[in-house]
């Protein structure tokens, strides 16, 4: 197998990501792309560690997925709390910081 | 002479524990006292009968008295280790024969080979006790203390004045809301000072040095419920992340760089970099790095501005704190990793480098803007910026004795005048000089004596301690050799000893006039009570505050005789060669004590800095140029403004535009304020205008502020413009740098709103449109 | 499943497992364009299992069993039931939801493509014929070893790290 399918793939995943992290105005679905983007760069991570034989790459697929879980449970408090004070979850209508 | 005080007490010492080096290698004890204190008061403070400041001033009191035995055990450490270093008949005559040569070469010994059992192949002149915390990827985590001269001069000074600030806040803050949280406070803070100084490993270091801010933090916003009060605290704060980023990443360069890598113990760093093993280019970028570390903590020039605005804090903490300890850590870091900036900026034989300068420019810029304050806390405020600039440039024109020495001095006699002038503002419930003060001295005849004692010192008026640590500083610039200086100095600073010099007048000039608007004069206040030091208002009335103001209690007044009397005698431990030479039996007596204790000296992890002998004409050039300063402000408020204001019949706050339309002098100095500040105010326009977003939005805003400013310069006086822009730096400052987006925003030209839409998602497409860009440049750059 | 699959991969013929990958690499691309489009928001959760699943056979067939398997626990486990929790606390539709901008659409994609193929051009530049082999699954053993000898310091960061997000949702998002 070419360590090119596994890069490939996952910088097409990273870029559907990115994608949706851009297009979409709910912040749920944002969430989800990020997850996207990191599950792109996991792969990246376990397919470098393997090809260079060394367990570092999973062990930092590992902490990735923890940290990815902190981020979710953040975000998710940072979308309620949203939700709760504007009884909407619409990216495009948080623009406080408009110039 | 002090050798054989020395050998009386370490006789004392020895004769309770059988061994005076047991102070030095549980010198931990120190630290960990105020820290259970912290604890205690927590949990149980509020239920003690004085609400935790007992608990608070008993573990400060032990501390304290075990930082002298500590310091006790190093004299006798320090004078017995000469002689395996040396050998036997230079040991004898420095350690003035008070030991026996038996003793100690079984004293020496014993630390040779406990040094040598923990790994090292130096006998350091330190005593360092470490044990391993954890082992990880092959790299050791230690925990341990390093004491030596300099962390036993630190411990007695911060446990000395800590003391007498939890004593003066007894009554200070006494009725405060917040009384407990206070003195738990105080204790955390000596607490993590203490552990700063005593850390042995530059991981440990910066774990004191974020305690130490996240204190002053606290404490900053001790009233928080005030809002300028909570700013300063962030500010401060935010400001010194500036320069811990610097503090970060200088500290890891030299984790990776010094001694073969992968080592944080400060002693094998310094070695490394003493024996010339690390490369020069990680060396400049280690000690640029912890530049900007010291900018921030210590409050150079240009960051700092959050050091003004810390003194929201009670004055007890800025007398801790913000004068005598914290902010000197930024000094202390540079004399503890000194090899890395003496190798780092080539301190020797040059006469220009980036700390020294820094230094030199803070001491004229905050001398100067110590002038246009009303507020008596900030104009001591920029004095200890100032004096802090006096101890970079020294210690980067190499002179680190020097630089140490006026650390040591400092902290006496600016933590006096931070307390006296609490004493002052308890009586009038305000800072304002201006407005509330004047005429102090008939009210308060004890603080007065004080004050002018500690504003003696701080002017380098011989013999107080000012004088000598000033002038130690001023001839190991090496500048100008007509002066007599002697050329043993490390370089030929001539810039920085000519910024020194001005710094002297300019010192006894703001202490002048702070000193005749605050205690000469007619009494200005009466009129209204700010209640802006946290009182209840049943207390204000009980202490009846309407009336006339009146002299402060003895917990308030002793501390400042304490002080006091420091400020006048502790110039004497480092005499220079010349004055009170010892007898035959004591040969040292008092001169350069402090040199021979606290600067490792021939150790293998100090460089080998030089040190110019003072002369007696620099050192009366330099008295000469103070009392000029002083002169100049005596003649201008105490004579011709007082004059002034009694012919007209009015309070001199009403007197117009006084110095500048009657003294051409004035006004020529005046002038050099304003430009000045134009250019600070254009420097950190640029900065801020560049974190928030492009050039054109920078150079927009300058446009809108500089032009206005000049326009506004032109059309009022020149002390109006000066006092509008010092406002405006300050201002500019906390919104530019840390609100950066209010004012920067608003001022920003109407072309470029369309990007800042406000809309998340427009930054992230630009941010990723932009790396995929660069991204995509740095491949085709690659693949060509 | 994991051991057939690697026995699968060491022993079978190339071709076999190259197609093997290449159905789930196509499902997975599909799915996670489904995330990012599809107007139904529990419905781009569960389009989003998918896309971790098929990242978890990935895992596999790089020989990482232990991150797969974890892969499953904690995403397909605890992250989507975190997502639908936040759907329903949210009170999002569960049917359409016009929640995509179309003015932004343009921009996203030339975004997203200029990023794919500067990347895409990137790797094939470097890794043009890079054999990757998995000689069999990394065993749990060493990966543990390697955490809590060699990364113990990245790994007391992510615990604390853990702790303070903890903390931090709770603060956040308690009501008062």
């Amino acid at each position: 197998m070419l360590l090119n399918q596994f890069l490939l793939l996952a910088a097409v995943l990273f870029c559907i990501g990115v994608y949706g992290v851009l297009v979409r105005k709910n912040g749920m679905l944002v969430l989800m792309s990020v997850e996207l983007i990191l599950n792109a760069v996991n792969i990246n991570l376990v397919a470098f560690g393997t090809l260079t034989d060394d367990v570092g790459g999973a062990v930092f697929a590992l902490f990735t997925i923890a940290v990815a879980a902190a981020e979710v449970g953040i975000g998710l408090a940072i979308v309620l709390l949203m939700y709760r004070n504007r009884r909407s979850i619409d990216l495009s209508e948080a623009d406080l910081l408009k110039g | 002479m002090f050798a054989t005080l020395a050998a009386e007490a370490v006789s004392t010492v020895t004769t309770v524990t059988n061994d005076a080096a047991w102070f030095l290698e549980n010198a931990w004890i120190i630290p960990l006292l105020p820290a259970i204190s912290f604890a205690l008061i927590l949990f149980f403070g509020k239920r003690m009968p004085y609400k935790g400041a007992e608990i608070g001033i008993t573990a400060v009191s032990v501390s304290f008295i075990l930082a002298i035995l500590t310091g006790v055990a190093w004299l006798d450490h320090r004078d017995h280790f000469e002689l395996e270093k040396y050998g036997e008949e230079q040991a004898i005559a420095v350690s003035d024969g008070a030991a026996s040569a038996t003793d100690t070469v079984a004293y020496t010994a014993r630390f040779v080979a406990a040094e040598a059992g923990e790994g090292g192949a130096h006998p350091y002149v330190a005593v360092q006790s470490s044990t391993q915390w954890l082992q990880s990827g092959g790299i050791e985590f230690n925990a341990g203390i390093m004491v030596d001269g300099l962390s036993v001069m630190m411990l007695f000074v911060v446990t000395f004045i800590s003391l007498l600030v939890h004593v003066y806040s007894t009554d200070y803050v006494g009725g405060d809301r917040r009384y407990t949280h206070f003195f738990a406070f105080l204790s955390l803070f000596t607490a993590s000072m203490l552990f700063f100084v005593l850390s042995d490993n530059i991981l440990q270091m910066i774990v004191g040095w974020e305690l130490v801010g996240v204190c002053s933090f606290a404490l900053i916003g001790h009233w928080w419920e005030e809002k300028p009060n909570s700013d300063a605290a962030l500010k401060a704060f935010l400001t010194n992340r500036v320069g811990d980023v610097g503090l970060l990443v200088g500290m890891i360069t030299l984790f990776f760089a010094a001694g073969g890598g992968k080592t944080f113990d400060t002693i094998k760093i310094n070695e490394a970099v003493v024996q010339g093993g690390v490369s020069h280019t990680a060396l400049v970028v280690a000690a640029a790095c912890l530049t900007a570390a010291v900018m921030s903590k210590s409050g150079q020039f240009i960051l700092h501005t959050w050091l003004p605005d810390a003194m929201a804090g009670p004055t007890p903490v800025s007398a801790l704190i913000h004068a005598a300890t914290m902010v000197v850590a930024g000094i202390y870091m540079v004399a503890r990793l000194y090899p890395v900036f003496w190798e780092g900026m080539q301190i020797e034989g040059s006469s220009i480098n980036l700390l020294a300068t820094v230094g030199a420019i803070t001491v004229v810029g905050a001398g100067l803007l110590a002038f246009v304050q009303d507020d008596i806390k900030k104009v001591l405020a920029y004095s200890t910026v100032s004096q802090l600039g006096y101890m970079a440039m020294a210690l980067g024109v190499g002179a680190w004795t020097a630089a140490v020495f006026h650390l040591f001095t400092h902290a006496f006699f600016k933590a006096n005048l931070f307390l006296g002038s609490g004493s002052v503002a308890h009586a009038v419930h305000s800072f304002d000089m201006k407005k509330d003060m004047g005429g102090m001295r008939k009210f308060m005849p004890k603080t007065y004596v004080t004050f002018v004692i500690g504003s003696l010192a701080l002017a380098g008026v011989f013999p107080l301690a000012g004088f000598w640590s000033k002038d130690e500083i001023l001839v190991n610039t090496g500048g100008w050799d007509l002066l007599g200086g002697s050329g043993a100095a490390p370089g030929s600073y001539t810039f920085h000893f000519v910024m020194g010099m001005i710094g002297a007048a300019l010192t006894a000039a703001y202490m002048t006039r702070c000193v005749y608007l605050t205690f000469h004069g007619e009494y200005r206040g009466g009129h209204a009570a700010h209640d802006d030091h946290g009182h209840d208002h049943e207390e204000d009335a009980a202490h009846g505050h309407h009336g006339e103001p009146h002299e402060s209690g003895p917990r308030i007044l002793y501390p400042l005789y304490i002080l006091s009397a420091f400020s006048i005698l502790i110039g004497f431990v480092n005499l220079p060669p010349g004055f009170l030479a010892g007898s035959k039996k004591d040969p040292a007596g008092w001169q350069e004590r402090f040199l021979h204790f606290v600067e490792p000296a021939g150790s293998s992890y100090f460089p080998a800095v030089g040190h110019a002998t003072p002369s007696w004409s620099l050192a009366i050039v330099a008295s000469l140029v103070a009392v000029a300063g002083a002169g100049f402000a005596y003649y201008y408020y105490f004579i011709r403004l007082d004059r002034l204001s009694k012919q007209l019949g009015e309070s001199l706050v009403a007197i117009p535009n006084g110095i500048t339309t009657t003294n051409v002098f004035a006004r020529a100095g005046h002038t050099l304020l304003v430009n000045k500040y134009y250019f600070d105010h254009l420097y950190t326009g640029i900065i801020a205008g560049f974190t928030k977003g492009p050039l054109a939005r920078a150079a927009n805003w300058i446009n809108q502020n500089v032009i206005d400013g000049t326009v506004n310069k032109a059309g009022e006086s020149a002390v109006q413009a000066g006092q509008l822009v010092y406002h405006k730096i300050d201002q500019a400052v906390v919104d530019g740098a840390v609100n950066l987006s209010g004012r920067v925003s608003d001022a920003s030209g109407e072309e470029l709103r369309a990007i800042n839409s406000g809309k998340v998602q427009n930054y992230a497409a630009l941010m990723f449109a932009g790396a995929a860009v660069l991204a995509g440049a740095f491949v085709i750059l690659l693949a060509l | 499943m994991t051991g057939l699959l690697l026995a699968e991969f060491t022993t079978t013929e190339k071709w076999v497992v190259n197609s093997f990958w290449g159905v789930i690499a196509v499902v997975m691309v599909y799915a996670a364009l489904r995330v990012v489009t599809t107007k139904n928001v529990v419905h781009a959760a569960l389009w989003l299992v998918v896309v971790l699943a098929g990242v978890a056979v990935q895992f596999l067939f790089l020989g990482a069993e232990f991150v797969a398997v974890t892969q499953i626990l904690v995403y397909i486990g605890a992250v989507i039931v975190l997502f639908l929790f936040g759907v329903m606390l949210t009170r999002a539709s569960m049917g359409d939801d016009e929640t995509v901008a179309d003015e932004k659409r343009a921009m996203a994609a030339v975004v997203g493509v200029l990023l794919l193929a500067v990347m895409a051009f990137a790797l094939v530049d470097s890794f043009d014929d890079v054999e990757i082999t998995a000689d069999g699954p990394q065993s749990v053993t060493t990966v543990s070893d390697s955490i809590f000898s060699q990364y113990i310091v990245p790994f007391e960061a992510v615990s604390v790290l853990l702790l303070a997000a903890l903390i931090g949702a709770i603060v956040v998002a308690r009501q008062d």
